[in-house]
Formats: structure tokens, sequence, C-alpha cells
């Protein structure tokens, strides 16, 4: 390698050094640590006057609730929410980043953000890394142009439609949208049957659970409903409450002292030089 | 392409890059031809959580009644408790359909027993003959994890605990089943069995009373439901003492 060569730029994307080591790691029965996923329901509908979004707040590890009311809908911009399904990690880094970037834009153009340029910006990046990031996302906001809804898949395909749904509860959610959606909805209608599409999902899905989170977005603002609806409450707390006064058993207890002495053995072998 | 870097084995097809979204996750640049294995799998877990608890003069055994595959819930109303004989309960959780099918023979021998003996069998004796029944199908097991509760000969609560294959042990209390990570330490903290290998030998029941017992379960499964996917919908409660059998249920969480 002389040092004329012109230094190239790092390049973007995941570097794939390691894949022979995990896939030989694997064989010897060494698996990889799993990621906590969203297991989620989310969903997006155009209504009257703007946008609604909609999810649910279980996140799991496996079989696990590790969060029994985690926030799934990601601010982007104050018109732009975007919910997000799939890796936890993934959705919320991709989403932080957008949004910076997008903020960064609306100082350099002095213009309200738009839907298009938040839906271009995450379709690129999840593109580069090929379907590695596990962000699915719906994207919903308005702008000058109008309201707008978007899903955006891992591998960066996206859609733009008057309602959508996302996740492991898409199809329980979407069984409800598909039955009773129609344009033109009123706000409260709109909720109504969000509520009611997340709520298949949390039922029906197990993958989904706990409460309801709704983001209303129109021309004039956004409401952001947090725990809009919480189904879910603790079937039994005991009346007489748990103490917990074992603590851990001592079974033995030895001492061994450590040796104080060192001892010194003359005339040993002279240092190598 | 990183071909320069990695050396490509003499036996190795190395065609062009195969790459596909769903299968390898790895670019290396010789292509692997891996065996095709077979994935069909005789068995499915349908979930769930049992819990059995060995009192003075009863014994309690719940279940929930969700059942499920995958991340789908194939019905809220799905009782896995059986009664065996006159003083004695199983609750199984695992793959339902093995779970049947351990049930009917259990219930066809005690059958032959109640002929040939003409009495019940009694909870240790039942025990005994479900561990046999598990080990003789070892080599294609029931995928069934399975707490036998009841009561003894002497009127005692007795819970016994089994592994898919029948290596079984008498206990104060046990679970199993999908919550059962979540449940068994705070029952240990709660009621710590005795180990039968210490000397003398101490009853394995617990000093709680019936209704601090049934308390205790239910608060147990309450919070199984809230971090386990597969545990909710109803909670159905089975309690044996001298009177009878009894069965109470109690609302779990359904999401």
């Amino acid at each position: 390698m002389s040092k004329s060569l012109i230094e190239m730029p790092p390049k973007g994307g995941f570097s794939f050094d390691l894949c022979k080591r995990n896939e030989m790691l694997a064989k010897q029965g060494v698996n990889p640590p799993s990621f906590r996923k969203t297991g989620t329901t989310i969903v997006g509908l155009i209504f009257q006057d703007g946008v609604i979004l909609g999810a649910d707040t279980r996140a799991t590890e496996g079989p696990i609730v590790c969060d029994k009311n985690c926030e799934k809908i990601h601010y982007m911009a104050p018109n732009i929410y975007c919910c997000g399904a799939g890796t936890a990690a993934d959705t919320e880094a991709v989403t932080d980043m957008v949004s910076s970037q997008l903020q960064l834009h609306r100082y350099h153009t002095g213009r309200e953000s738009r839907v298009v340029t938040a839906l271009t910006l995450l379709k690129r990046h999840l593109f580069n890394y090929q379907g590695y990031v596990s962000a699915a996302l719906v994207l919903g906001g308005v702008d000058v142009t109008g309201p707008h809804l978007h899903t955006i898949y891992p591998h960066g395909s996206t859609d733009t439609l008057p309602f959508a749904t996302m996740g492991s509860g898409s199809l329980a959610a979407m069984a409800v949208f598909e039955s009773k959606y129609r344009e033109g909805l009123a706000r409260d209608e709109g909720i109504e049957l969000v509520t009611e599409a997340i709520c298949s999902g949390i039922f029906n899905d197990l993958g989904s659970g706990s409460n309801v989170d709704i983001c209303v977005i129109t021309k004039g603002g956004k409401e952001y409903l947090r725990n809009h609806l919480q189904p879910n409450p603790r079937t039994y707390t005991s009346s007489k409450g748990y103490s917990f006064p074992k603590k851990t058993e001592v079974l033995l207890t030895k001492i061994t002292p450590l040796k104080e002495k060192v001892e010194i053995i003359e005339g040993g072998d002279a240092m190598e030089e | 392409m990183k071909s320069d870097a990695i050396n490509v084995p003499q036996n190795e097809i190395a065609a062009f890059l195969y790459f596909s979204p769903l299968s390898t996750k790895c670019f290396s640049a010789p292509f692997t031809m891996t065996k095709q294995q077979a994935n069909w799998s005789p068995y499915d877990n349908n979930g769930g959580s049992c819990v059995a608890i060995a009192g003075a003069d009863y014994c309690v055994i719940a279940a929930d009644t969700r059942m499920s595959t995958g991340y789908n819930i194939l019905t809220r109303d799905y009782s896995k408790i059986c009664k065996l004989a006159d003083k004695c309960v199983m609750a199984s959780s695992g793959f339902q359909a093995d779970v049947k099918a351990l049930q009917k023979q259990l219930a066809a021998r005690h059958l032959i027993y109640q002929h040939q003996h003409n009495k019940q069998m009694s909870c240790p004796a039942m025990a005994q003959l479900l561990s046999n029944t598990l080990y003789y199908k070892r080599f294609f097991p029931y995928y069934s994890f399975n707490v036998l509760g009841g009561l003894d000969n002497e009127g005692k609560g007795c819970v016994f605990t089994y592994d898919a294959v029948g290596s079984y042990e008498k206990v104060g209390y046990s679970s199993q089943g999908s919550g059962s990570t979540l449940i068994m330490p705070f029952l240990d903290n709660q009621l710590k069995s005795p180990s039968p290998l210490l000397l003398p030998a101490q009853d394995a029941v617990t000093p709680l009373m019936e209704a601090e017992a049934i308390d205790l379960v239910k608060t147990v499964f309450a919070s199984a439901s809230e971090r386990d996917i597969y545990t909710g919908d109803k909670l159905e409660i089975v309690v044996i003492n001298a009177d009878g059998i009894r069965r109470e249920y109690m609302d779990l969480r359904k999401d």
C-alpha cells in the first residue's frame, strides 16, 4: 500500500468482516445475544383534518414483556410523527437521527418540514443498510401540501396510504380498518377507530399489549394523547401484601488466611541477558 | 468484493454471489452450499403456566386458561387441569395435544386399576404411574410439563413435579410452563420447600392456611400475566381437601 494513494473516505454501511467468524461460532453453539423487539401494533389513518397515529405500549424480549409502557410514537418534527415497530434500538436511532436532520434542514431552508422529506431520508438510510436496520415505520404528518401517511419497510420500500398498520399485530388492526374505515372521518370518529384497531392488536396479538397511545396531527397543531386508553389494569393485588424478610441463607463460613511469608530461594538462576 | 482477503477452499463452489434478504446474513465471497435441514416439527408449544401448593390438609392446583400458538391466541377458555382420581389432580402445560393423549392414557390405566383393586388410586401411586407413562415414551416424549397435586392416604397435601420424560419429586410447591421462571423464585421466597435430603425428614407442606395459599396463587398469576405474554385470560383454581374438590375462577389480563 503506497503512501501516494489518495485516502478514501470511510464507506458507509455495515462491515461484514466478522460474518465468517459468527457462522463458525454459531456452529459451535455460541449464539449471539438476542435484541429487544417491540412486537407491536402501530396504525395510522388520514381523517378530515389531518392524520391520526396510534400504537400499543408493550416491548418484548422473546416471550417476556420487558417494558409495559414504552413510547412507540416518536417525534420527527412539530408537524410530523413516526410510529416504529421492529427492533426497539433501530426505530429509536433511526427516528432520532432523521429528526435531527430535519431540524438542520429547517434551519437551512427556513420552512416547515415536509413529510416526503422525512420519508426520503428514512428510506434512503434503511435501503443503505439492506434491511439489517430492522425498523418498520408508519410516518404521518401535515405540511403545506396537506396530510400525508406513509409506511416504510425495513428494506427501504415505502407505500402511501389512507390507512396503514405495521408490526406483529398489523393483521388484527388491519381487519378493523378494512371493515370500518371510510373517507372523511371526523376527529372523534377517527380516534375511536384507531383505538379500536390498536385494541384489536392488543387483545388478539401476544406481541402487543398494555395501553393505547394516540397522536392527532392537524394543520393547526398536534395533540399527543399518551395512554389515551388503559384497558389492562393489574387484575389482582393481595390485600395483605407480601414481605421479603428472608435474606440469603448462610450455610457455611470458612476463612482461609492467605500466605504472608514469601520464601526467598538463595542462589537462584542468574537472569538471562 | 473481499475475495482477495479470504482463502477460497478448494472443494467449495465459488459461483455467483447469491444474495437473498431472507437467508444468509453473511457476504463471504465463496458461496457455501449448506444441506437443507428438515423443518417440520411434531411438537408445538401452546404456552401457559401451572402451579400447585401442598398444605397440611389441602392442596391447591392452578393453571391459566389461555391456549396459544406463536403470537396468536387459539382460545381463552381451555382447561389445563384434569382430575385423574378422587383425590388426585394434574395440571399440564406444553403441547396440549400430547397432554390430552397423556390424560387419556392415565384415565384408562386408572380404570384398569379400579377393576383390579376395587379402589381409587392414591396420589403417590398415580405419581409413580405418571412417571412410568412418561418414561415409556423416552425416545419420542410427551411434550408435557406436569404438576400433580392431591391428598395422600393420610389426608395430607402432596405435590409432585415432573419434567417431560418422567423424572419426578415430591415437593411442597411447584410451577411449570412458560411463566414458571417468573413464578418459581417468588414461591421459593415465600414457601421454601425443605430439601428431601435433609435429615430428620421434614414435612413437605407449607404452614399456610388454605385461604392464604389461594391468595398467593392469585397474586402469583396476576404478576406472571404482567410479564409473560403466554399467560393470561383466566385463572382456574382447583382446591382439594377433606370435603372434596372445588373449583374457582379469576380473570387475568387479556392482552
